[in-house]
């Protein structure tokens, strides 16, 4: 479902990504951990184009990000920012209405019924008519998903969709990311959550200095890492 | 000195008329001034060179020289070149809206500036064109921090049309001459004047504080 080939991407002389290669099936979580600047937003972000590789390949279902009509792309991947990037002059309910009127021409009614089907699934259901400002940042991270969701994603990519959380309102959004997973959907998910990760990834990522250091079953990689670094991480994080 | 309040009184129809071509033209003069700096306040932000500069060049150029100058150009010297003779009121509509239309445009190019990056990452990753996501989700966002600027602007604008009784054309400044010309009361018709350039600058002040608050209200609660 996604390539990545020999992918490199530098900021001016700074080299983030030196070098990933990574296959991701349909149905898979990944999930990807590392320390802070290792790049893992950046690959993230690579996957849907918003940081274009400075060298390799993203291919997505086969098709080479590079040659492919980009906007077509983007609205079959769903993203979720750790800041939530709701737009905040329109309602919830606008919020998530946008993209299905703007890109898939969907008609307002349509349109609609999903966004409130979509509401329901993540618990929001009475929320259609707030504004962003007036909901608390674990239902601005659900309408966020909502909102990716209502596009028919076939991917997800999450980067870090709890860190800016208060510790009270992380579970309401992994409960969400769980349900999606139990569902089937394909999804990338940067997180500092290991419960989590361990739980619902079906494949764990360990980035370090812009490498792949070590990867595998979520269980095995936490109980029996084979790199050092991967160790000395663990270690500080668990 | 004597003072005569009766000058003022008969000369008021009049300087009322020229107060309100002032406002005419500074009304359509911003509009177009309004269009012109939101297509070159985004064309200082894409990602195309050519259109880029041109757009730094026009700005330069505008915010650089005198309005009196850009006047003097439109009505003096365009004609040798076009080879026609200009309107006062078209040379001057088209001096004011050129010369607004850069300024409005630094305006909207901060206004778009201010508005989160994350707004256009998340536009453009739900599929949204860029020219949509500007559209849809940041120019109306910027539309709300350019408000008080746009305001200052305005009185800027109406206070400068003055400088278009130059050219002879006839509004409130260009009123005042005519009638001190005929009258020799300069102390009351430049007091009259000056006192109806205020009434319209606070009255603007006063909408466009009036505009900020409900733009306000409408999504900044917390
Ligand atoms: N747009 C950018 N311009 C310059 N440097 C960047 C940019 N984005 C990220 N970086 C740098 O790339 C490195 C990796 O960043 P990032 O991918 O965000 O790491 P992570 O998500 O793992 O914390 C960091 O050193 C960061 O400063
Ligand atoms: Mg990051």
């Amino acid at each position: 479902m996604i390539d990545v080939k020999n992918l490199r991407k530098s900021f001016g002389s700074a080299e983030v990504l030196k070098g990933i290669d990574l296959s991701i099936e349909k149905s898979q979580v990944v999930v990807i951990i590392g320390p802070s600047g290792s790049g893992k937003s950046t690959l993230l972000r690579c996957m849907n184009y918003l940081e274009v590789p400075t060298q390799g390949q993203i291919l997505i279902n086969g098709t080479d990000l590079q040659k492919a009509d980009i906007n077509k792309v983007r609205s079959e991947i769903g993203m979720v920012f750790q800041r939530f990037n709701l737009f905040p002059h329109m309602t919830v309910l606008q919020n998530i209405l946008l993209a299905p009127m703007k890109v898939r021409n969907i008609d307002r009614k349509t349109a609609e019924q999903d966004a409130l089907v979509l509401l329901e699934r993540v618990g929001l259901e009475n929320k259609a008519d707030a504004y962003p400002t007036q909901l608390s940042g674990g239902q601005q991270q659900r309408v966020a998903i909502a909102r990716a969701l209502a596009m028919r994603p076939k991917v997800m990519l999450f980067d870090e969709p709890t860190s800016a959380l208060d510790p009270e309102m992380v579970g309401e959004v992994l409960d969400v990311m769980r349900n999606l997973a139990k569902e089937g959907m394909t999804m990338v998910i940067v997180t500092h959550e290991m419960g989590f990760a361990r739980e619902v990834g079906t494949r764990l990522l360990f980035v370090d200095d812009g490498k792949i250091i070590e990867q595998g079953e979520p269980r095995v990689v936490f109980e029996t890492p084979k790199e050092e670094r991967t160790r000395l991480f663990l270690s500080k994080v668990l | 000195m004597s003072f005569n309040l009766d000058l003022v009184i008969k000369s008021f129809p009049l300087l009322l008329a020229g107060a309100l071509i002032t406002i005419k033209i500074t009304l359509i003069s911003v509009t177009i001034g309004i269009f012109i700096g939101l297509f070159v306040g985004i064309a200082r932000i894409v990602n195309i060179r050519a259109v880029k500069l041109f757009a730094a060049v026009y700005v330069d150029f505008i915010r650089g020289t005198p309005l009196l100058v850009q006047i003097f150009i439109i009505y003096f010297a365009m004609p040798i070149v076009l080879g026609i003779k200009i309107d006062p009121l078209i040379a001057a509509i088209t001096a004011c809206s050129i010369n607004s239309g850069a300024y409005v445009a630094e305006i909207f190019r901060a206004g778009i500036q201010a508005v989160d990056e994350g707004q256009m990452e998340a536009g453009r990753s739900l599929g949204l064109t860029w020219p949509q996501t500007m559209r849809y989700i940041i120019i109306p966002q910027a539309f709300k921090s350019v408000i008080p600027p746009l305001g200052n602007e305005f009185i800027a604008l109406l206070k400068d049309s003055s400088l278009v009784s130059v050219i002879g054309f006839e509004e409130l400044t260009r009123r005042g001459q005519l009638i001190i010309a005929r009258t020799y009361g300069s102390l009351e018709i430049w007091l009259s004047v000056a006192f109806l350039y205020l009434i319209m600058t606070v009255t603007i002040s006063r909408l466009v504080a009036y505009l900020e608050r409900r733009f306000d209200t409408k999504y900044d609660r917390r």
